[in-house]
């Protein structure tokens, strides 16, 4: 078998699998901390401060503590389901992130590198379909307890889901059309193409993806399907020790896939701020060999952590919607507004475009 | 075959929040019935707290009782207190000299506000805002403080005695209090910014448990939860003990009676009694801050009541002496208590989130409500 066909299509592949996994998962641990210290500064406290310095190592702690914790099974509960329910979850928010492009193209010892995992010209749908089957694990979670509160957080979920999944279709669909491509890659080169982010040219799209991605990712102030005050934890009280850190980290890997995929849908992905002015062109670090993969993957990575600390802010300063607002928000405003800004979109695509 | 005929009725989802649930304040319990969210029917189970506190009244002396009255409403244990010791000096016949009344008046109203403080920040917890919590404690603290300066205990005080207070203030007492009362205002307009006008605290609050002013006095309701409905009742006014005729304050009144007049009436609340302590540390007279009160009090043989307005509402005792050491019966009427009955009323037809924010705007304690 050829050398170069093996690095080219199995070390290349495995190298950035691993780097992509790795970092994502370091990123998950450090949002763990990074929620707590945000919330203290929000709080006027100090968060944890004793693990390490300023508690930095307090992500390992936690997760010590948590493997080391006893792993309940509920003697009602449905032994395989509820053993699978949180992994269901976790997966899913893993792999989104094959798609989502980090970094432009460079070359490395005579190599073409892209910075994403895969390139699916079906991008947008893979992702869409494959985070909805993360919602399975908190149903099926919740479902497999055999428990009230779980039960009802699980069914709060699975309308929640359904209800916002629509409308989230419906606000990407703009996007999709001034491209006419469901590439994540091509999206984005599409954007330093017009020069323009397509929060420009789709500012409704955007703020309905964005509500509808903190409702997707169950954040505050859409947290009902485990509203604490409400049903105790919600689809996760029956769970314990690691199965219920898997259900955490599934809600920060899904939190950092949304702000990957809002980043490269309307704040061009790995693109510097203002890519049609040319005098900016020194953010992208042309004078350096790998300056421009260095200096996508770091737009991209300052993008996400902006949104990443919206969650944060949104969830530690808003109080939390009922079920019957939630859904009339979703059916009401975003699902008509969203078909609104499809169909003005489609008009001007096809006057003027 | 109709819904009736059927063997049981799978609509139906029996649940019982509590007595270990994050937002029920306390060991109460609330049997829901009901139907996907919405609330069919709910009824309460008390009783998981109870220590026997009236019992308690017959068997300790008179001055033995204050201390065990604080563990009643810990949240407020100086209204508990003031409540106690006024209606035992009542019935002796005794008046606590000025400035004792005074420093009454000041340690209420600073614990009014320590109570509406713990309210808001549990309430907001309820609807899911976190943060208010950490703000209305850091408050707290202060106020916490001043009475640890004053008698030493913070929660449960047991400041005053029969016949007036037992200690005078400390040094450096009126700065303190004058820092805290300059800031407070503005502190209360930052909780405000952060809940009065938010879209979601709004949607969340309004028009949820509605009582009517009618269905409010009906059911017994005091306190806030009555003036939320627009009543303008306040035991301040209308049957003045202390010394409350002397001092300027408004009584904040709700128009609609649902749960964000009742915010609104105890966000004002907390900013009359701010107004109170000020105008009270300004006429403090000087003087003895003990009235002549014999070691050994035997109450002339009788029954009296006397109820004074705790942050909850009307807090009444109902003592009966048969010229002994301790009382023959000593009866609370607690407000939370009273006030609870109002909960299956306002809940019935809502949501289960509704529920959790009902209880939190009724402000119970479940050591008042048990006993």
């Amino acid at each position: 078998m050829d050398v170069n066909w093996l690095i080219d299509n199995v070390l290349i592949p495995l190298i950035k699998i691993g780097i992509v996994f790795g970092a994502l998962s370091g990123v998950v641990a450090l949002m763990t901390l990074a929620e707590r210290k945000v919330a203290a500064f929000i709080q006027v406290r100090l968060g944890p401060m004793r693990v390490g310095p300023h508690g930095i190592l307090q992500p390992i702690a936690d997760g010590i503590k948590l493997m080391l914790k006893e792993d309940i099974l509920p003697a009602k509960a449905d032994p395989l389901i509820f053993t699978m329910a949180p992994v269901i979850a976790l997966v899913p928010a893993f792999i989104v992130f094959c798609v989502i492009p980090f970094g432009p193209q460079f070359q490395l010892f005579g190599k073409t590198i892209s910075l994403h995992i895969a390139d699916l010209n079906i991008g947008v749908l893979y992702v869409l379909s494959i985070s909805s089957i993360g919602i399975l694990g908190i149903i099926l979670g919740g479902w497999a307890s055999n428990s009230k509160y779980p039960l009802m957080g699980a069914l709060r979920s699975a309308a929640q889901m359904v209800s916002y999944e629509v409308a989230l279709g419906f606000s990407i669909m703009g996007v999709l059309m001034i491209t006419g491509s469901l590439s994540l890659v091509e999206i984005v080169n599409k954007q330093k193409e017009y020069g323009w982010w397509f929060v420009f040219l789709q500012p409704l799209g955007f703020i309905l993806f964005f509500v509808c991605g903190i409702a997707e990712t169950n954040r505050a102030p859409f947290d009902l399907p485990e509203a604490e005050s409400e049903l105790v934890a919600g689809f996760h009280t029956e769970y314990s020790g690691f199965r219920f850190s898997l259900y955490f980290l599934a809600e920060y890997a899904n939190m950092i896939a949304i702000s990957g995929m809002a980043v490269t849908l309307f704040f061009g992905g790995w693109l510097r701020p203002f890519p049609n002015v040319a005098f900016l062109s020194f953010l992208d670090l042309p004078f350096l060999a790998l300056g421009p993969a260095l200096a996508g993957i770091f737009w991209f990575g300052l993008k996400v952590i902006i949104f990443l600390y919206c969650y944060l802010w949104f969830r530690w300063t808003w109080p939390r919607y009922r079920y019957d607002q939630l859904m009339k928000i979703g059916w009401q405003w975003l699902l008509p507004l969203a078909i609104v800004n499809l169909i003005v979109t489609a008009a001007v695509v096809v006057l003027f475009l | 075959m109709s819904k009736t005929e059927t063997l049981f009725d799978a609509s139906e989802l029996t649940v019982s929040m509590g007595p270990q649930h994050p937002s029920t304040h306390g060991v109460l319990q609330v049997k829901l019935k009901l139907d996907g969210e919405r609330v069919l029917d709910l009824e309460c189970v008390i009783g998981f707290l109870h220590r026997g506190v009236e019992k308690l009244g017959e068997v300790q002396t008179w001055g033995q009782f204050v201390p065990t009255l604080d563990r009643m409403d810990y949240i407020a244990a100086v209204s508990n207190c003031l409540g106690y010791c006024e209606t035992v000096e009542k019935m002796l016949g005794v008046t606590a000299p000025p400035r004792a009344q005074y420093i009454r008046v000041l340690m209420t109203e600073l614990n009014r506000i320590t109570s509406h403080l713990l309210w808001l920040g549990t309430h907001a917890i309820d609807l899911g805002a976190i943060t208010t919590f950490l703000y209305c404690f850091r408050e707290r603290e202060e106020i916490l403080k001043i009475f640890e300066n004053y008698c030493g205990a913070r929660l449960t005080t047991h400041m005053f005695r029969i016949g007036g207070t037992q200690y005078e203030l400390y040094e450096g007492f009126h700065d303190q209090v004058r820092k805290f009362i300059a800031d407070f205002p503005k502190k209360v307009d930052e909780y405000e910014t952060l809940l009065t006008e938010n879209r979601i605290w709004l949607d969340r609050t309004k028009n949820v448990g509605v009582i009517s002013a009618k269905d409010a006095i009906d059911l017994g309701l005091t306190g806030p939860a009555l003036r939320g409905s627009g009543v303008n009742f306040d035991l301040r006014k209308a049957k003045p003990y202390c010394v409350y005729n002397e001092l300027d304050f408004d009584v904040p009144v709700g128009e609609v009676g649902d749960t964000y007049d009742r915010y609104l009436v105890r966000m004002e609340e907390m900013r009359q009694s701010a107004r109170i302590v000020t105008q009270a540390l300004d006429r403090i007279p000087d003087g003895p801050i003990m009235a002549k009160v014999s070691k050994i009090i035997k109450p002339p043989v009788g029954d009296i009541y006397h109820s004074i307005e705790s942050p909850k509402g009307e807090l009444g005792y109902y003592l009966v002496s048969d010229g002994a050491t301790c009382a023959y019966r000593a009866r609370v009427r607690p407000p939370s208590f009273v006030n609870l009955q109002s909960l299956r009323k306002m809940c019935i037809g809502h949501m289960v989130a509704d529920v959790v924010a009902v209880i939190g705007t009724l402000d119970i304690v479940l050591g008042e409500i048990d006993r």
